[in-house]
């Protein structure tokens, strides 16, 4: 229990005032600066200009081929950029070798050296820097507690689990103390349960280490529950870098919205725009549609209405006081996935809106079912206007 | 169980197919050999006596046991004989051979892994294209380049770096050369193969924590491709220990080699039973190297697995 009250005296207070991307003071550990990488004809990252901070859990996330590790193994030192520059404390990196950067990295495929025991493995780095034999069997021994591998230190990779290599991995990618540790894809190869706790565990290991970590996945599950701030990227392109939260409630993009989690995106045109709020017309409902969002755009131009499944309310009957914010259609599938729900509902136009329920009985049988005629409503504040 | 046992049968045919192969053309052979070697010479036809005869009986075949020996292997062990020197030269010959075929295989070997993909088929094709000629031919081809007034010597003097022709051909320097030249391949392959599966991202890690490139080569790539060396070098050094063609075309009078000695104890000194001693001593001899080359295929087949 002590343990447990130190924890929110530290971690969580750090975790809830964590922001020294609004500090216009603070300075940034890494900087990458208009960062562009050519291979041949095919460009693979496109003048990306990103500041990392000092302790930050940083995510890049995007697609397969969208330049996210091509960016990472720039910082690593593997791939030179073809345009712009990168600094790491105020260094400019151009030309320095991998072995000279102060950053290491945890390989998607771990990259265990196949002819050395986990000892010798995590002891590789901390030999290449001519550190003193007790200096090692220290460090090394202080790693492997950190990662519970002890009983396994004369072991070969081969001779363990999945879920043990990854720790090795970490561990030997820890052992040096980089200021910046590189997480390349880290909890691909696990399976799900694993992956869930190891993400937990990667949050307090960072935030118990107090390095930086930058990870690089597609898994945007896994980016929302480490991450501090997410680096969203396709084609090669930065598109928004914000805290998963504003990531997920205010995407920049319909690709954004459409990239994380499930949204239905709705063409619609501006009917009144103005500080307060929005009203937009849509030919899917008669009904107006009102966000409470500021927008700066023109009476008529076109606006997306980008709505998460879950934002939504579906009734079998229409709502007392129905004035607006509503849809009229008939299911036309429903997913059981035991704690939700997911209705497919067919608006009169044939457009097919998703809209998700907790089921928060236990009655078998659900009130609503195929081919019922339902009206679905949202608040204003539970839609976003995206214009981009 | 009837299902099993028609399995088991399929099975038992499937396996007896390789063996009773390597017994009727290995271990058959091998026997007489060694039993020849166990006989006395004498002049009749065949050369050598005793000789099994079936028709003698349970007596008859005490008597033909009685009637081996092991003076053979005390006249080729002799050390008034050559044999021993030509065993210890052949093993020195052959070791030299190997360590000259590595410093010159691994290289080429590491060159090919890293290659572009696309090109190491092409690279493959050319390390194997020699084996499209005779052996023979391309060993003699050896002596129309070292001999005295052969390729190599009057190009040198044409270029105006020799006035004298080298005394190449018929040397242990020219026995060096043809195994070097012949057994590369044999060397190059199985290194190749060891090379090429190489993981790139361990040697990236290596880098990432700390290691130069060239370090990062002696800490990560040299280790893991031993098995490669060690399958490399065994496929050279053995048939090397008991190479014959070489040294007798290449080498000279004085070049002292184990096949060479058989060929003479068999066909000058018309000797089948000392001869025979001399393969059945070679083949204890290789037997160690031999085990350890098996013992490495099968751990690189269940490394592989």
């Amino acid at each position: 229990m002590a343990a447990d009250k130190a924890r929110t005296q530290t971690i969580g207070a750090v975790r809830r005032t964590f922001a020294p991307w609004n500090d216009p003071t603070a300075t940034p550990l890494i900087r990458f600066e208009n960062v562009a990488k050519r291979f041949g004809e095919f460009v693979a990252v496109d003048g990306v200009s990103l500041d990392i901070y000092e302790r930050e859990f940083f995510a890049l996330l995007g697609p397969s081929g969208c330049g996210k590790t091509t960016l990472m193994r720039m910082l690593a030192g593997f791939e030179e950029p073809s345009a712009g520059r990168i600094t790491l404390g105020g260094q400019d990196l151009a030309g320095v070798p991998p072995y000279r950067r102060p950053v290491n990295m945890m390989f998607q495929s771990y990259a265990l050296f196949p002819h050395m025991n986990v000892w010798d493995n995590i002891a590789f780095g901390l030999r290449q820097d001519g550190m003193p034999k007790a200096a090692i069997k220290a460090r090394v021994e202080e790693v492997l507690a950190l990662v519970k591998l002890e009983p396994f230190a004369r072991r070969k990779p081969h001779h363990l689990s999945g879920g043990q290599r990854q720790r090795v991995a970490l561990a030997r990618s820890v052992a040096k103390q980089p200021k910046v540790l590189l997480l390349d894809e880290p909890l691909t190869a696990l399976d799900k349960k694993l992956r869930e706790d190891t993400q937990f565990e990667l949050m307090d290991l960072q935030m118990s280490l107090g390095m930086t970590f930058l990870i690089v996945t597609h898994d945007q599950e896994e980016a929302m529950t480490v991450a501090d701030r997410i680096g969203v990227m396709n084609l090669g392109e930065l598109v928004q870098v914000a805290p998963p939260a504003v990531i997920y409630e205010q995407p920049a993009t319909r690709y954004i919205a459409d990239f994380i989690g499930d949204v239905n995106v709705l063409e619609t045109k501006v009917v009144t725009a103005g500080a307060e709020g929005v009203e937009l017309a849509s030919e899917k409902t008669a009904y107006p549609l009102h966000i409470a969002q500021p927008l700066d755009a023109a009476v008529g131009d076109t606006a997306w209405l980008a709505i998460r499944p879950e934002k939504m309310r579906i009734a079998l009957v229409p709502p007392a006081h129905l004035a607006d914010n509503c849809f009229e259609g008939v299911i036309w599938d429903i997913g059981y996935l035991g704690d939700l729900s997911i209705y497919h509902v067919e608006l009169a136009c044939g457009t097919r809106i998703k809209v998700s329920q907790p089921n928060v009985s236990r009655l078998v049988e659900r009130p609503i079912t195929w081919e019922d005629k339902v009206w679905v409503t949202f608040s204003p504040d539970g839609g976003v206007v995206l214009t981009r | 169980m009837a299902m099993a046992g028609e399995k088991g049968r399929g099975r038992l045919l499937v396996i007896a197919v390789p063996y009773l192969w390597l017994l009727a053309l290995f271990l058959v052979p091998f026997l007489i050999v060694l039993k020849i070697s166990l006989s006395q010479d004498v002049i009749a036809q065949p050369p050598y006596s005793p000789v099994f005869d079936i028709a003698g009986g349970w007596a008859g075949f005490r008597d033909f046991l009685s009637q081996l020996s092991l003076a053979n292997y005390g006249y080729v062990l002799s050390w008034d004989n050559e044999f021993i020197a030509a065993y210890g030269s052949s093993l020195v010959i052959a070791g030299v051979s190997t360590a000259l075929l590595l410093l010159i295989g691994y290289p080429i070997a590491y060159a090919m892994a890293r290659a572009p993909k696309g090109l190491q088929p092409m690279l493959l094709m050319l390390v194997i294209l020699p084996f499209w000629t005779s052996f023979l031919i391309r060993v003699y081809a050896w002596i129309g380049i070292l001999s005295p007034e052969g390729f190599l010597n009057q190009g040198l003097a044409a270029l105006g770096l020799i006035d004298q022709p080298l005394e190449i051909l018929n040397t242990d320097l020219a026995v060096y050369i043809g195994i070097v030249y012949s057994y590369l391949p044999f060397m190059v392959l199985p290194l190749y193969s060891a090379l090429e599966k190489l993981d790139g991202t361990l040697l990236e890690a290596a880098e990432d924590l700390g290691c130069t490139p060239f370090k990062a080569f002696w800490t990560v790539t040299f280790p893991l491709s031993l098995p490669g060396v060690a399958a490399g070098a065994l496929l050279c050094f053995i048939p090397a220990v008991g190479e014959f063609v070489i040294p007798d075309l290449l080498g000279g009078s004085d070049t002292l080699m184990i096949g060479k000695s058989l060929w003479t104890e068999f066909t000058v000194n018309r000797s089948w039973t000392a001869s025979s001693a001399v393969a059945v001593l070679l083949l204890v001899l290789l037997v160690v190297p031999i085990v350890i080359y098996q013992n490495i295929q099968a751990r690189q087949l269940e490394a592989g697995r």
